[in-house]
Formats: C-alpha cells, sequence, structure tokens
C-alpha cells in the first residue's frame, strides 16, 4: 500500500493504536548492542515461546516489543512492563517465565531483579524513579525504549512522519529553513554551525542537484549515541533527512555509517525498504510532487572520513583524503555539488522541532545552545551509558546526579570531552554549564558527545599520549604539520611517560602545538594538539612530576612505577596465574613475592587482588 | 592460497558498476574471505572499471581492510577512549601473552588473528572484546582465559 496523503498517515496510526490498547501491559526487551551482548536475544525468543504456549488471555506476541537502547548498557539486558514503568535490569533467560507469571499474569514485583541504587544501595521499582533517568529530558531519544526499534506503523502510530506530512502539505522550503534557524539548532556533531542557515546557504545555491547526507561515522572513540539512535530510531533520523532534503531540494540523500555498527546498518536497510513500500521514500512522496531516494554508504574505519570533505570522498568510493577548504563543502560538496551533512543527533531533533515549533524547543537549554545534548556519559562513574540532557545543565549535575559519582567513591580527577579533539577539564571547572561555547573556552570541546571521566588512578600524561597515539595513526598523511607535528608530539609525550623528559620539552610541546593548530589542513590536526594542550594547561604538575622526579602518581607510566606484594597478602594465587611473565611466586596461603627483576610492571596482578595486597608506588 | 572464487561475480551482481560502489563491493568480499585476495583486488578493478591502483589506494587506506590473510577467530580489543580508562591495554597484553601473538598478527595454525580497534562504541560496557561478531563486555584480567576458549 502506498500512502496517498497526511490522512492516510492517521488511518493507520489510529488503527494500529487500537490494536495495541487491547494489551493491559507491554514488554520492552531492549535490544540495542550493549543489551545483545549480554543475551537480550535469548530473552525475546523465551518471551515469545512463552506467550505462544501459555495463551495468556489479553496477551499476544504483539504485546512483546524488541526497542532500541535505554542507554544503561551496562545493567543489561533490560526489560521494562509498561505502562507502569517496572524496570528489570541484568534478566537471564531462566528469569523469564517469573516476570510472565508474576508481572505480566499478576501486578507482582520480582525483587531480585531490581536496580540497585549504587549510591544508598536501596533497590527502585520505577524506571523514572532511576537516578540515571530522572534527571534526563529526553528529545532526540524520546523513541529509544518506548517503540519497537524496526517497526514503521509503530513509529507511525507514535506521530512519526507527522512532520514530514505537515512540512510537505503546509509549508515552503523558505519557510521551513526559517523555522528551524529560528529554533537556534546548531550541529550536534561537534561543529554546533546553525543548521538553518547552513540549509539556507546551500539552497540558494543554483546546481545541477543538492545533496543531503546524513554523518553517522561517529569516529570519536568514547561516544556511542549515533549508534543507538540509528539503532533504535531509524525512521526518525529519516523523517529528519527527508525534511532537510524538501527544505534544500535535494532528490537523493546518503547515510554514511561507520562499519562497525552492524546492527544500525540492519536497521536502518529496512526503514528504507519499508518507506518505500509505504511511499515515502522515492517518487512523488505523499502525491505532493516531492520525490526522494536514500542511500547507504558503510566507512571502513577512517576517524578522518568525520571530516566533511574526506566524508564526501568516501561515499564516492574514493581515499577519504580532507581538501582544503577555502570553498567549504556545503558550496560544493559531493560530486562538486551544494551538500548539507548532518549530523545523526541533528537530524532526529528536526521533525520534532516542525511538530512543536521553534519557540518550544527554544525555551529548552541556553539563549546561545538551544536544545538538549545526548552524552555518552563513561569511564570510572557508577552509573554508565546514554544520557539525554538540556543545555546549561553543569558538569556536576552530570557526572553526580546522574552518574551517582565516582566508582569505589575515588576521588574524581578529569572529565573528558570532544573526543580526541577535546581536552581534559579538571574539578574546578566542574561547575561551568555544558554548552557549545563555555566548553570551547575553558579549552575542551562539545565535539559529539562522549564525556569520559577519570579518577585519581587515570594518568594525565598517559592519556595525552593516548590521543595522539589515535591521531598519529588516523591522520591521513596528507599535510605535513599533522602527519609530523602530531608524531613529534607524541614522541615528547612517550619520552616523557618513559621518565626521560626534560624541562624544555614542556615548552616544545607548546610551540609544536601552536604551529599544527595554525597550519593543519583539517580538523583533525587543527585541533590535534587540544588533548595534550587542555591537560598541560589543568595538569602541568603531573607533567613536571613526571620529568623531575621520574613519578606517575596515578601508578599508571610503567616505566616510572614498581608494584610490590604487601604482608596482608593471603596467598589466594590469583595474581600468579595472570602473570605475563611468571614473575610471582609464592605457595597456596603463604605470602607471595614479585621478582622485580623479571616485572613488566603490566599491573595485572593489581587487576585481580580481591585484598587490596599489591602496592603500586 | 587456493580460495573459490565463484562468490565473487555474485558479489559484484548486487553492487552498481560505479566508483561508488567500491568501499561496498571490497567489504562483501573481506565479509567473504576474512581478507582482500589479491586476485579478488584485480578482478575488482576490472569489473568496476577503475583502475588496479585506485583499488590498491582504498584498499590500504581503510583500517577495516586487511590484504592479509586473517585466521578462524577474529579477535578485536577496543582500544576506545572509555576501554582504554578501564584498562584495555591489560586485556590485550593478556591475550597476547596467552596466545603469544602480538596485535596485527595471525598465528602459525590460522585460528586466531589479534586486533586492535579504536571504538566500537560499546562504551558503558568497557572494556570490550569482539570475538568474530561476539561481544564481550565488562572483560577482566581474570576472564580472559574462559573468554578465548567460549570465543
Amino acid at each position: 500500500m502506498q500512502i496517498a496523503n497526511p490522512k492516510q498517515l492517521n488511518k493507520i496510526r489510529k488503527e494500529y493504536l487500537a490494536k495495541q490498547d487491547q494489551y493491559p501491559k507491554k514488554i520492552m526487551v531492549c535490544c540495542g548492542t550493549g543489551c545483545i551482548a549480554n543475551g537480550a536475544l535469548k530473552l525475546v525468543d523465551a518471551f515469545r515461546d512463552i506467550l505462544k504456549k501459555r495463551k495468556i488471555k489479553g496477551f499476544t506476541v504483539e504485546a512483546l516489543k524488541e526497542t532500541g537502547c535505554h542507554g544503561f548498557c551496562e545493567q543489561g539486558p533490560l526489560v521494562v512492563i509498561e505502562p507502569d514503568g517496572t524496570f528489570y535490569s541484568k534478566v537471564k533467560a531462566k528469569d523469564v517465565e517469573d516476570i510472565v507469571e508474576k508481572s505480566i499474569k499478576k501486578d507482582e514485583i520480582i525483587e531480585k531483579l531490581l536496580f540497585t541504587d549504587p549510591v544508598d544501595k536501596k533497590k527502585i521499582t520505577k524506571y523514572n524513579d532511576i537516578s540515571f533517568f530522572k534527571y534526563q529530558k529526553r528529545i532526540a531519544l524520546k523513541n529509544l525504549g518506548k517503540i519497537s526499534a524496526h517497526s514503521i506503523d509503530e513509529y507511525i502510530a507514535y506521530g512519526g512522519y507527522q512532520a514530514l506530512a505537515k512540512v510537505l502539505s503546509k509549508m515552503s522550503q523558505d519557510e521551513v529553513i526559517q523555522e528551524i534557524t529560528k529554533s537556534g539548532l546548531r550541529g550536534r556533531g561537534g561543529g554546533g554551525f546553525s543548521t538553518g542557515r547552513k540549509w539556507k546557504i546551500c539552497k540558494d545555491i543554483k546546481a545541477e542537484a543538492h545533496y543531503v547526507i546524513c554523518n553517522g561515522d561517529e569516529g570519536d572513540p568514547g561516544a556511542f549515541m549515533d549508534r543507538s539512535i540509528m539503532e533504535g530510531d531509524p525512521h526518525a533520523v529519516l523523517e529528519g533527512m527527508m525534511i532537510a532534503a524538501y527544505a534544500i531540494g535535494a532528490k537523493q540523500g546518503y547515510i554514511y555509517v561507520r562499519e562497525e555498527y552492524p546492527l544500525a546498518v540492519t536497521h536502518l536497510e529496512k526503514a528504507i525498504n519499508d518507506c518505500e513500500n509505504l511511499g515515502l521514500l522515492g517518487d512523488n512522496i505523499l502525491k505532493t510532487g516531492f520525490s526522494f531516494s536514500i542511500k547507504i554508504a558503510r566507512g571502513a574505519g577512517a576517524f578522518v572520513c568525520g571530516e566533511s570533505s574526506a566524508l564526501m570522498k568516501s561515499v564516492a568510493g574514493e581515499v577519504g583524503e580532507p581538501r582544503a577548504k577555502y570553498i567549504r563543502s556545503v558550496v560544493k560538496g559531493l560530486y562538486d555539488q551544494p551538500t548539507v551533512l548532518n549530523n545523526v543527533e541533528t537530524l532526529v531533533n528536526v521533525p520534532i522541532i516542525i511538530d512543536k515549533g521553534a519557540d518550544w524547543y527554544k525555551k529548552l537549554g541556553t539563549p546561545k545552545s538551544s536544545g538538549t545534548k545526548v552524552f555518552s556519559l563513561v569511564g570510572k562513574v557508577r552509573n554508565t551509558g546514554l544520557i539525554e540532557v538540556p543545555m546549561g545543565i553543569t558538569l556536576r549535575e552530570i557526572i553526580y546526579d546522574i552518574g551517582g559519582g565516582i566508582i569505589d567513591n575515588r576521588p574524581f580527577k578529569a572529565v573528558q570531552t570532544g573526543g580526541p579533539s577535546g581536552g581534559c577539564l579538571p574539578e574546578s571547572q566542574l561547575d561551568l554549564p555544558v554548552d557549545f561555547d563555555t566548553l570551547t573556552e575553558v579549552g575542551a570541546m562539545m565535539g559529539s558527545g562522549g564525556m569520559i571521566v577519570m579518577d585519581d588512578r587515570t594518568c594525565m600524561v598517559d592519556v595525552a599520549k593516548y590521543f595522539l597515539e589515535f591521531l598519529v595513526s588516523e591522520s591521513c598523511g596528507k599535510c605535513v604539520p599533522c602527519r609530523e607535528g602530531l608524531f613529534q608530539l607524541l614522541k615528547l609525550a612517550t619520552k616523557i611517560c618513559e621518565g626521560r623528559g626534560e624541562e624544555d620539552d614542556l615548552e616544545k610541546i607548546e610551540k609544536l602545538s601552536d604551529n599544527i593548530i595554525l597550519s593543519s589542513l583539517c580538523g583533525l590536526g587543527k585541533s590535534g594538539p587540544n588533548p595534550i594542550m587542555s591537560t598541560l594547561r589543568y595538569f602541568k604538575d603531573e607533567y613536571i612530576t613526571h620529568i623531575k622526579d621520574k613519578k606517575c602518581p596515578a601508578g599508571v607510566c610503567r616505566d616510572l612505577i614498581t608494584y610490590e606484594i604487601l604482608d596482608n597478602c593471603t596467598g589466594c594465587t590469583a595474581c600468579k596465574p595472570v602473570c605475563p611473565v611468571n614473575a610471582i611466586t609464592g605457595n597456596k596461603k603463604e605470602l607471595h613475592v614479585i621478582d622485580q627483576n623479571l616485572c613488566t610492571q603490566c599491573g595485572a596482578c593489581f587487576a585481580v587482588c580481591n585484598f587490596d595486597a599489591i602496592l603500586v608506588s | 592460497m587456493n580460495h573459490n572464487f565463484d562468490k565473487l561475480h555474485e558479489i559484484f551482481d548486487r553492487h552498481p558498476k560505479t566508483q561508488e560502489s567500491l568501499i561496498a563491493v571490497l567489504q562483501d568480499i573481506q565479509k567473504e574471505y576474512q581478507y582482500l585476495p589479491s586476485e579478488a583486488l584485480t578482478e575488482t578493478s576490472k569489473v568496476l572499471d577503475i583502475p588496479l591502483s585506485k583499488v590498491f589506494s582504498v584498499s590500504t587506506f581503510y583500517n577495516s581492510f586487511s590484504l592479509n590473510e586473517r585466521g578462524e577467530t577474529v579477535i578485536k580489543v577496543c582500544t576506545g577512549t572509555a576501554c582504554h580508562i578501564r584498562g584495555a591495554k591489560l586485556i590485550k597484553d593478556q591475550i597476547e601473552s596467552l596466545l603469544n601473538l602480538k596485535s596485527g598478527e595471525t598465528s602459525k595454525d590460522k585460528k586466531f588473528t589479534l586486533e586492535e580497534v579504536a571504538c566500537v562504541g560499546a562504551c558503558a560496557m568497557a572494556p570490550v572484546v569482539i570475538t568474530n561478531d561476539k561481544y564481550h563486555g565488562s572483560v577482566k584480567v581474570s576472564n580472559v582465559k574462559k573468554l578465548l576458549k567460549a570465543k
């Protein structure tokens, strides 16, 4: 069936909702990559089996939903019973029987599957009472965990494609652009450029063709919001692209997805196919004369392809090297035609803005950074996962209220935002509001939204070295400042980590960084020195301790530390087999000893010791 | 190396014969053979009518392509930031010492290939190891051995 007009869209919606209303409860099984890794698909099978066999009154398999990522992956697999919002974590296939008997047939709560708050150790029954979810404002993620990830009917039932219908039937191209500009929406991929303005520039250029590309490359290590959105709400991405295409006059769109995200590719392919069958993609969409189609281009593991000109080369099947951007890619992009490149999270905000209006959207966030931002809160924090918060919230609220503080109550040391182009911020900056401009001012960056929390056992010189290693291996090699400059920075950082640092190295780092920033061709090089510059700015003492005292206070840099076993060793023998160089000797129930001549300071023994009997110094 | 190249043309048939398809074609070839055999690259160049030098440059530019034969089980240790902070290096060291293999190498019996990958987007379960297509989250030094046995 092809949908011919907005009325038919509403008909599908009503029919589907009427069918769903007959189920008093719904079982939502999270099927994001994280929960699948922990066995979510086994749960789905188990639920299906039981629902088919038992023939429970008022229930069929259709009350079971395979949803997108809830963002709380560490607690997976997750099962939520709606409409009550009963939240079960770490569910196993053997628990399914219990859930059906107690929580579906009756209204009992299964205590042992409830989530325990890491701070006050209390069991929590409902989804919205968990601090991880309580302080969030979910707009871009609104459908994740709430609807079945691969059903177009369900997307339509929950208001999907209404914004597209509104745009096509009631708004001109300029009105759409004006609305998006007015909303203050800025690029969520990191750049923070006004989305409406980008569309306007593109639309105003006369050309053979215009293109829309959705950037789902998400190369920043530590960020995974785009993966979750593409997997869990693929239609929202498509709808955002369709509206963008209408606004700028594009007939062809591309979604560039990382190869590391196979599930996202599968779900997007299905979504595109379903849209084509319903006439939401293809020729003469909703019989309005608007035609648009979407192809998927898979990336192949190159970080530099997150850069616009490199990405467009890659879409065309070529080597992803950036070009000098005297002319921006919005003017001369894919196949030299004007091209709008928007990030996944940016695009999913578009239908919501059209639906609810720019004024509604502007009320969220801060005057210059409106709306919300999705972050992946990870690292040494108790509640890790994907969160969406209004712009302007402080880092402290994110880390302590939503994240529940630092694991094992250790001291907070730094938070890294913006990926390899961003920076590390210390405790003194925790009360800053999170928005595009403030983060840039203090030497970090919003980036795509990775937020990695570090405790006192993280060495900042090592972190800087880590990012430099990443950037050196990802630099495409086209321009010298990036290829050679970052390599020399890495050599300096390595030298300091290995205890060979000299006092004037820090000055060299600063000088070289300035040069790389000034003279690199693309964003990768221009922002490459940020991690080392920001750690040097806020953690200079740690660099000096490495250089002068030849010590690593965090106990990370292998050449500057020693491990020894203390008297409280119980002789449990856990450490002995994990030592890769057989440096540990000792009998069961006797004190063990590390042979310092053999020890490579890898820290494996330290990681497995349950009695705090290993000292790093 | 003897491979059955009959599958190649099935792969070519799935894609339009344009430069735009090159990366997707190479990905499908790698999925079939676990790496990019040189014969397959020559054939790709002919069928898509792209110079072999260009096919080669694309194959070597992108990290996910391998020109060397890989083992039955490809072990990928995620070294993204979240995994790094939570001890990915330790996990990599353990696997290296257990399999007597350095990152990027394939064991002589062609059973294992060990690789590092920049981020697989499963950061909330850090550190992560992927064996073929199976994700293992919150990996600990003490359970690496078990993980390798289970694959």
